[in-house]
């Protein structure tokens, strides 16, 4: 009965943010805010980890790499495809879920604690609508382009590595990285879908948690933490589900 | 003018108020009084709409809202100011843009019209060359007066206070109380606030409801808050031993 209980109010917040704005411009502040809190801030672990997981994909996969049977420019086409297929759109998804989740969750659970968001509903503000709507809009607008840069950073990784090293020639890694290409296309919107769902995933059940708030700190730090245990489940569960419907 | 009528209001089968009818006047600092529990919050949220009572009416100047439609009722909240017992000023925001808000929501003034209107309400409650700091960097009683200037900006016809002393001195509380009374005349506006502190009481009580236990048990004003004989007004007002040495005087 819980579980109805949750998934019913989570609709009817989710359905509450789309009335008509008190006024269109301050929404256009508001998401253009969220565009720079959720995504441009987030773009520096993003590059580091991305950069980091392509330099180790690359090792992994050279030196697991014995039989003469299997050419060099594997390494280079198995980083493609784990960058694009998983490593982008899903794992930086769910290491967004601990950062982003948690500080909505947070954010609006303070602000329902401290009684501002009743200040909101007391003036007459779509108090969902103002502060979750520009969230997930500006999430959705700007996760393609972390998940595009996740993408490159993880090459720019892979390929440092086999500048530097002699596990894999770059010459070797960037035909791998070009090879098969007629499916990149198909593969990068893929990703792109993926993360469009993982955005609305993240900053939605985030907010629901943070929104709904009840007591103090101790319980903005509860609902911080299931924002991300939930957020993470849920892509989860997303990814196989648009895997199934998209790549089978 | 704000009028309940037979409120009802219950919470998992918990009765909280009942039949509670009362007149806030206009133009008059009408209180709401009792001990913790008594039904005050609740009360004060049926009234601004965060809660639906189960029966009885809610007049705004003779408008209904508990039968109006969620487009109406928002209008009403336009008329509305409320100062909350934290002051829930907006953290992200500075001084001067918590008082822009409601202008920049619902006004049509521009920039510098909104920004001269924020000025003025913040002098108003003697808040000067605080525009640029953040909520964080002001005193709790600073707040106050920065939720109290939030809550005028918009010229409302109704303002509610719930508890606006808490947490202050005794000198901040009577600033405080002053300026409520002084911007209830100047504007002529319908002002509820929620207090259990008898200094407020008997400064700016010009109308006062008495709930105990979610019962309007009883009406009056700060003069004849002190010579009731009504047994749960005395044991509220009356507490400690020299209070109930000087009514023994009276």
């Amino acid at each position: 009965m819980t579980l109805f209980y949750h998934i019913g109010k989570y609709f009817i917040l989710m359905f509450s943010m789309f009335t008509r704005p008190e006024k269109w411009s301050v929404y256009w502040d508001r998401t253009m805010d969220e565009i720079i809190q959720l995504g441009i801030k987030s773009l520096g672990i993003v590059i580091i980890m991305s950069f980091f997981m392509g330099s180790v994909l690359v090792i992994q996969t050279a030196t697991a790499i014995d039989s003469p049977l299997l050419p060099r420019y594997t390494v280079g086409f198995t980083l493609k495809q784990s960058m694009i297929l998983e490593f982008a759109p899903t794992i930086i998804s769910l290491i967004l879920a601990g950062k982003i989740g948690s500080n909505i969750a947070s954010e609006l659970g303070t602000m329902r604690t401290r009684e501002q968001i009743d200040a909101l509903d007391i003036m007459g503000v779509n108090s969902a609508g103002y502060l979750i709507a520009p969230k997930i809009i500006g999430a959705m607008f700007f996760f393609p382009v972390i998940i595009t840069f996740s993408m490159f950073f993880g090459f720019v990784g892979g390929g440092f590595i086999a500048s530097t090293t002699n596990l894999v020639s770059l010459e070797d890694f960037l035909f791998g990285i070009r090879s098969f290409s007629t499916d990149n296309f198909f593969m990068f919107t893929y990703a792109i879908e993926k993360s469009l769902v993982f955005a609305f995933i993240i900053t939605s059940i985030s907010s629901y948690f943070g929104y709904y708030a009840q007591g103090g700190s101790l319980e903005v730090g509860k609902a911080s933490t299931n924002a991300v245990v939930y957020s993470s489940i849920f892509i989860l569960f997303a990814n196989v589900l648009i895997t199934q419907l998209v790549l089978i | 003018m704000i009028e309940v009528r037979n409120i009802n209001k219950s919470f998992h089968g918990t009765q909280v108020l009942y039949d509670v009818s009362f007149k806030f006047e206009t133009g008059k600092t009408n209180l709401i009084i009792g001990q913790s529990g008594s039904g005050k919050s609740v009360l004060t949220k049926c009234i601004v709409g965060l809660l639906e009572p189960e029966q009885g009416e809610i007049l705004f100047d003779n408008r209904n809202v508990v039968s109006l439609n969620r487009k109406e009722k928002k209008e009403i909240r336009k008329e509305i100011g409320m100062l909350f017992q934290g002051s829930a000023l907006f953290d992200s925001l500075t001084v001067e843009e918590n008082v822009m808000f409601p202008l920049k929501m619902f006004s049509k003034m521009s920039k510098e019209e909104m920004r001269e209107r924020a000025n003025f309400c913040l002098k108003r409650v003697d808040i000067i060359n605080k525009n640029n700091l953040y909520p964080a960097e002001t005193s709790g009683g600073m707040q106050k007066r920065i939720a109290i200037a939030r809550a005028i900006a918009m010229k409302p016809k109704y303002l509610f206070c719930d508890e606006p002393n808490s947490g202050l001195d005794p000198v901040t509380s009577m600033m405080i109380d002053e300026l409520i009374k002084e911007i209830t005349i100047e504007d002529n506006m319908t002002t509820i606030v929620i207090t259990h502190d008898m200094n407020s009481v008997l400064e700016i009580g010009d109308n006062i409801m008495f709930l105990n236990r979610g019962h309007n048990h009883w009406v009056g004003d700060k003069n004849s808050i002190l010579r009731t004989e009504n047994k749960a007004v005395n044991d509220f007002v009356y507490v400690s031993k020299f209070l109930k040495q000087f009514k023994n005087k009276l």
